[in-house]
């Protein structure tokens, strides 16, 4: 990565096992990358490939089994509770499914409330009506309308606005989305998406952007990490990434992404079943050796 | 242009309220001909799956499907079709695959026994002759046929799919109905999927109606799609015309809705 002053968080070759013995899996082998002020990293690969997991990590909600957790350059391990409160503040997340992340009994206004008296102790209590309105107002809702109704009472991508709003409430310095569109219809989409650019650039955020749809992944990062079973397979600059992919995997990931170009009675861009197979079965293999294709193009092979 | 397989005319749907009632599908009409993809595309909302279950028959109330309306399948009304043509109809004619088809397998039995459990009610068939049957369609979605003694967890989530896909078209069906089939699944999956339907339709013959949000997919698949808005069929034309040169406002908002792989968005 281009950025060379410390990052924000970085995970620095970690590893999540899960359970032990023959049927331990590795949800998570030896994962590198960094978040930096103002910059959004993509992490993008198939369902069961390991993003969630490392977004759980980031999140300080699963401990990895090796490497660390880098918060500011400092190991967050083993900090005390002040600072692991600190951390908890600082990184917030942003639900997949915003019919599910919002508390059906309470009011938008209540949702918003709850993190500014938890975590931001600098705010009186007098002011936080005001900071309410002025959350929703930034994440485009109107206070007036929003605030007092209860989440079944709003659209998809509304309640999504909602979830930003509370996660820009507690102040954060890196924000974990982790598939913040998928639920939404497709209109609604690229405004959330919009929303979450913007507001990386105005509040200097470090975003981590879980996907498994490549295409938004340029449209909203500056840098990209490809992940198939458990491995970083490829990373860099997204634009790199996507227009010279250097790894099996991500090769096919592209050549599979809907293109209104490209039909499927076109016997030339058919994917060949037992090719597919082939680029699974090698791309699961444990990759060592790493290699600069380019300056901030990096790729995995055996 | 020969005869449509599929005509649907005049199709109009409410959902029946106790104080108004909901027009989810609203004077709907479009054909679809033999051994052709037809593509309905539209938002979450939209009518787009109350129209394919209304072709099934699968519709229950409070959905209400008004007197004007026709569905002929070979010339023949689907809405008049009583109990035992309706048995008769449904899987020999029109087959269906849901979105979350890869889970109505049912977990405790066999494939072989749920291939066994069709076959036997529509062909009368004995267990030797399903078997061979099974082991035919199988190949077909890439599954080595000795994996029907297996049970539906022991196959990952596209192998689901696909299973589904062999027994709907385990009887031949001359229409196929897919409701945003692959959409649970990943990219790589989903293009393996469509595109082996796509060459069992050619070697076949059967019709296709595909119902997905994703446009960009829809034109890589159909022949022909149309654009739903508010239960309302807003545009339909050949999917390159769709592509390429969209008529109607809303069309056209879909289209940027995309973000393009190669940068900005789609258009």
């Amino acid at each position: 990565m281009t950025v060379q002053q410390t990052p924000i968080l970085a995970l620095d070759r970690v590893t999540k096992t899960f359970g032990h013995g023959t049927g331990a899996v590795r949800a998570a082998r030896s994962i590198s990358f960094s978040l930096h002020a103002g910059r959004a990293l993509a992490l993008v690969g198939e369902s069961g490939s390991g993003k969630t997991t490392c977004a759980r990590m980031a999140m300080r909600e699963y401990l990895p089994t090796e490497g660390e957790i880098l918060f500011k350059g400092q190991p967050v391990e083993g900090t005390n509770a002040a600072e692991a409160a600190h951390y908890r503040r600082a990184v917030q997340m942003i639900f997949q499914d915003p019919f599910a992340s919002l508390n059906p009994a309470h009011t938008i206004a209540y949702h918003l409330k709850r993190p500014l008296m938890l975590h931001r102790p600098d705010i009186k209590r007098s002011e936080i009506d005001a900071t309410v309105r002025a959350l929703l107002q930034q994440v485009k809702l109107d206070p007036d309308l929003v605030a007092p109704k209860y989440p079944h009472e709003l659209s998809g991508g509304q309640r999504q606005r909602v979830n930003i709003a509370r996660a820009l409430a507690a102040k954060p310095e890196v924000i974990v989305a982790d598939e913040p569109t998928s639920m939404l219809d497709v209109s609604v989409r690229l405004g959330v998406l919009n929303l979450l650019s913007e507001m990386k650039q105005e509040m200097k955020l470090g975003l981590l952007y879980i996907t498994h749809d490549i295409a938004t992944a340029r449209y909203v990062a500056e840098d990209i990490a490809v992940m198939y079973s458990g491995q970083i397979v490829e990373w860099g600059n997204v634009g790199k990434v996507i227009d010279n992919p250097a790894h099996p995997y991500t090769k096919l990931l592209l050549s599979a992404v809907p293109d209104p170009d490209v039909r499927f009675d076109d016997p030339s861009v058919r994917l060949r079943p037992e090719d597919v197979e082939d680029i699974r079965r090698q791309s699961a293999m444990t990759q060592d050796r790493i290699v600069e294709v380019d300056s901030d193009h990096f790729v995995r092979a055996a | 242009m020969t005869a449509p397989l599929l005509s649907v005319k005049n199709l109009t749907i409410d959902y029946i309220g106790e104080e108004k009632d909901f027009r989810a599908v609203d004077n709907v009409s479009f054909d679809v001909a033999p051994g052709e993809v037809f593509g309905l595309a539209g938002e979450s909302g939209c009518g787009k799956s109350t129209i394919a279950f209304a072709i099934s028959r699968l519709h229950k109330p409070p959905a209400l499907i008004r007197r004007e309306s026709t569905i002929l399948l070979n010339g023949r009304n689907v809405l008049d079709l009583d109990d035992k043509a309706l048995r008769d109809f449904r899987w020999r004619e029109v087959a269906m695959v849901f979105q979350s088809a890869m889970n109505s397998l049912n977990p405790v039995l066999r494939i072989e026994h749920q291939f066994y459990d069709v076959l036997k009610t529509h062909k009368g068939m004995s267990r030797p002759q399903a078997r061979d049957r099974t082991a035919e369609m199988l190949k077909l979605v890439d599954i080595a046929p000795d994996r029907m003694r297996d049970y539906p967890h022991q196959f990952s989530g596209g192998m689901r799919q696909r299973i589904v896909i062999a027994i709907c078209l385990a009887l031949d069906p001359r229409l196929v109905v897919m409701d945003e089939p692959t959409t649970a699944l990943d990219v790589v999956v989903q293009r393996e999927i469509l595109q082996r339907i796509n060459e069992l339709r050619r070697s076949l013959g059967f019709a296709v109606l595909f119902i997905t949000h994703d446009l960009g997919l829809m034109v890589q698949f159909c022949d022909r799609i149309g654009i739903m808005l508010a239960g309302k069929l807003v545009e339909q034309n050949t999917a390159e015309a769709i592509y390429g040169s969209p008529q109607h406002d809303y069309t056209k908002q879909l289209w940027a809705s995309f973000p393009s792989l190669h940068g900005g968005v789609l258009l």
